[in-house]
């Protein structure tokens, strides 16, 4: 059974928790005494219903409060599908909880108020999704019960959405009507919105195909691990010698010639080796162990590809950054760390060209700085070769992180838009 | 295309991703190994990651001297199977070299104790990483925790102020002294735990398996009788039993079963209506955020 990765978008006045707590209750994911502590907690603080926020609310301070502060995940299985759930607050942090929560998901799922219509935060989880470049979004039109189940409302809203869409790089846009509360459109097919000829939003997220949304084209192969077992009492094993790593692109088989980077060298593929035997071929995500003819020095951060399907190798890079840190601001000159795929090294910010209004989607660029929570575009240049695809093609080989020298916090998150 | 986005070989290969990245940044890291199954599948998951090189890092025990001793036995031939170096790190040592004092009355445990243990020898030995089982479906302060989390020098744990974590890339870096946990297991299920345990064929302690066990009732748990029960006036009887976790003999209750093999035990997991540490675990029964709480200090 495959698994999908989904974030859910919105805040809690957009029926948010209650749309997990129904997924979660319906494919009987929720525990007896989960579901007592929740009753329990809620009729202790005086809650007329019982309240599905404190299912996912996991810290003290967020109870307290009433708030989600950080990314939960939740976890649920249907017989068709198993699915992880990012689920994002839709208040504090925004931005960076929502980014980090899209950056691994399949599907994203947008919450609109029907009562409401497009606000501006609808356009903005809209904006970060496809800014994150998750393959599928999902437009979850809620509390059409407060609508009368009025057709003309969801078309309003579809149509609005629509027309801001086409601004961005959707791929896959599906709009259901629902109610959560009552469970309209959430796992089966509504009766009072006999007009939609859609799928529930289960029924959608148990059929769309994922397969295909890896990059099985461009063979890219990070080496992460030299695997050496100086091991004296296997003679076959004593001159052993493998490379491991993840698959981040493209299919690699054994007996292909393949590239290394940065020599530029050619060999082959001798063996596709796991601790469960050799394999034919690797895909994205496997983690294999490849060993390579002939006597090329190959470390941890080097890359192996095809001969005619290189990743750019460049120390330029231009990349949409969405930052993280409180404690401090990028800035033109700023140094950090960059780490993309298993390589890091120093880079210094060499041009800040533009702040987006994640809103409005109008560039700032007269800005001087990015604070928390904020996305612009930015050149950097780094003390080492990366080996580089755009973030649109590939998300393993496009993406990175930045990383404080002195303090070690993980500053932002960089989207390569092309490399120069 | 003949490999999938199938749900186990996908929690695999992120795990052994996870296990590599962290021996390929990090200088000496550990494994906490307790004989539990999760501990069972993150040994696997280790030894298939640098396969067919040893696995380079000890694993490390903390002992509350309160063990099931069919777990003792296990662990043993465990690790002299693979021949990785064992560390034991005691919380009797650290009672007796004055650093955490016994609890006492009908409830004492030494489960909150095993964190001054677990953190001093972390200190002792150097570690600047370790990775434990622990799985985001278990409890909702884990469903919050970073894959790679960050310790401060005292080994402290703030929920409020995580690393951002995005795709696979993990921020491993620290200054001295601090260290980072590491869940390979984060994104598994118990269900997922226990289905590889079947695909690969792993061998458990006895206690997961249903046997006729001395055990009295506390609070809605079954508790074994022994030494460190601290039973008053309860009453002993005896029942078919198997354990859902395996912890410190105190406060682990064991669930009435007749499971007595991996298949049985499986179907009987996929029809529970209660958590595991829900059903078995008094440790986090004792307020809504006594997990947080522990954590907070450097609990596992």
């Amino acid at each position: 059974m495959d698994i999908l990765r989904l974030a859910t978008a919105g805040s809690v006045d957009d029926g948010k928790s209650t749309l997990i707590g129904r997924l979660l209750y319906d494919s009987k994911s929720i525990f007896e005494d989960q579901i007592e502590a929740v009753e329990r907690t809620s009729r202790d603080r005086g809650e007329e219903h019982t309240n599905l926020a404190l299912l996912t609310d996991g810290l003290r301070a967020e109870r307290e409060q009433g708030i989600t502060i950080d990314v939960a995940y939740r976890y649920f299985a249907t017989p068709k599908r198993r699915f992880i759930i990012a689920d994002t607050p839709g208040h504090v942090q925004y931005t960076r909880n929502m980014v980090t929560g899209a950056s691994t998901a399949d599907l994203a799922v947008i919450l609109i108020d029907a009562r409401k219509g497009l606000l501006e935060q609808s356009r903005r989880h809209a904006f970060l999704a496809t800014l994150l470049r998750v393959p599928h979004l999902v437009v979850a039109v809620n509390k059409m019960d407060l609508v009368d189940y009025d057709q003309r409302v969801f078309e309003e809203i579809k149509a609005e959405f629509t027309a801001f869409a086409a601004k961005l790089a959707v791929t896959d846009l599906t709009f259901i009507p629902m109610s959560a509360l009552h469970g309209d459109n959430v796992v089966d097919r509504s009766p009072a919105m006999g007009w939609f000829d859609g799928p529930s939003l289960l029924h959608h997220l148990e059929n769309v195909h994922i397969a295909s949304d890896r990059n099985l084209i461009d063979a890219r192969f990070p080496v992460q691990y030299v695997v050496r077992p100086h091991a004296a009492t296997d003679p076959g094993r004593h001159d052993y010698r493998g490379y491991a790593g993840q698959v981040a692109g493209g299919v690699l088989r054994s007996g292909e010639t393949v590239t290394h980077l940065p020599s530029g060298l050619t060999t082959r593929i001798t063996r596709i080796d796991t601790a469960d035997g050799p394999v034919a071929e690797a895909c994205p995500p496997m983690s294999v162990t490849l060993l390579l003819d002939g006597d090329i020095d190959i470390s941890r951060g080097d890359m192996i590809c095809r001969p005619h399907n290189r990743p750019q190798v460049t120390q330029d890079i231009d990349a949409m950054i969405c930052w993280m840190s409180d404690d401090r601001a990028l800035t033109r000159g700023g140094r950090l760390l960059v780490k993309h795929t298993t390589r890091t090294a120093r880079a210094v910010v060499e041009d800040l060209h533009y702040r987006l209004d994640v809103t409005t989607l109008h560039r700032d660029e007269d800005a001087a700085r990015l604070g928390l929570n904020e996305i612009g575009r930015v050149s950097l240049r780094v003390t080492q070769p990366l080996f580089t695809d755009d973030y649109a093609r590939n998300r393993a080989t496009g993406g990175f992180i930045l990383i404080d020298e002195a303090t070690n916090a993980t500053l932002g998150a960089g989207m390569i838009v092309q490399a120069r | 295309m003949s490999v999938d986005t199938a749900g186990p070989s996908l929690l695999e290969a992120e795990a052994v991703h996870i296990i590599r990245e962290i021996a390929a940044e990090r200088e000496r890291p550990v494994l906490l190994f307790s004989g539990g199954k999760d501990s069972v599948v993150l040994l696997r998951l280790a030894w298939k990651a640098f396969w067919p090189a040893p696995i380079p890092f000890p694993v490390m025990h903390v002992d509350t001297g309160h063990n099931f001793p069919e777990v003792m036995e296990f662990r043993d031939r465990c690790v002299a199977k693979l021949g990785v170096r064992l560390i034991v790190a005691s919380v009797q040592d650290s009672i007796d070299a004055g650093r955490v004092v016994e609890e006492t009355g009908r409830r004492a445990s030494r489960n909150r104790l095993q964190t001054t243990t677990l953190l001093d020898a972390i200190e002792r030995h150097g570690f600047d990483a370790a990775f434990g089982g622990a799985r985001r479906d278990e409890e909702k302060a884990r469903a919050k925790e970073r894959i790679v989390s960050f310790r401060d020098d005292f080994g402290q744990w703030d929920p409020k102020n995580q690393r951002p974590e995005l795709w696979s890339l993990f921020n491993t870096r620290i200054r001295r002294g601090e260290h980072v946990r590491v869940f390979p297991l984060s994104n598994w299920t118990e269900l997922d735990i226990w289905d590889y345990i079947r695909a690969e064929g792993l061998e458990l302690p006895s206690i997961y398996f249903a046997h006729q066990r001395k055990v009295f009732e506390r609070d809605g748990m079954l508790l074994t009788d022994g030494p460190y029960s601290g039973r008053e006036d309860e009453a002993v009887f005896e029942v078919m039993v198997r354990y859902r976790t395996v912890g410190d003999m105190s406060c682990t209750g064991a669930v009435e079963s007749s499971a007595a093999g991996l298949d049985a035990v499986i179907e009987e997991i996929a029809a529970t209506r209660i958590t595991e540490r829900g059903q078995t675990r008094a440790d986090d029964r004792t307020s809504e955020a006594a997990m947080e709480d522990r954590k907070r200090e450097g609990y596992f």
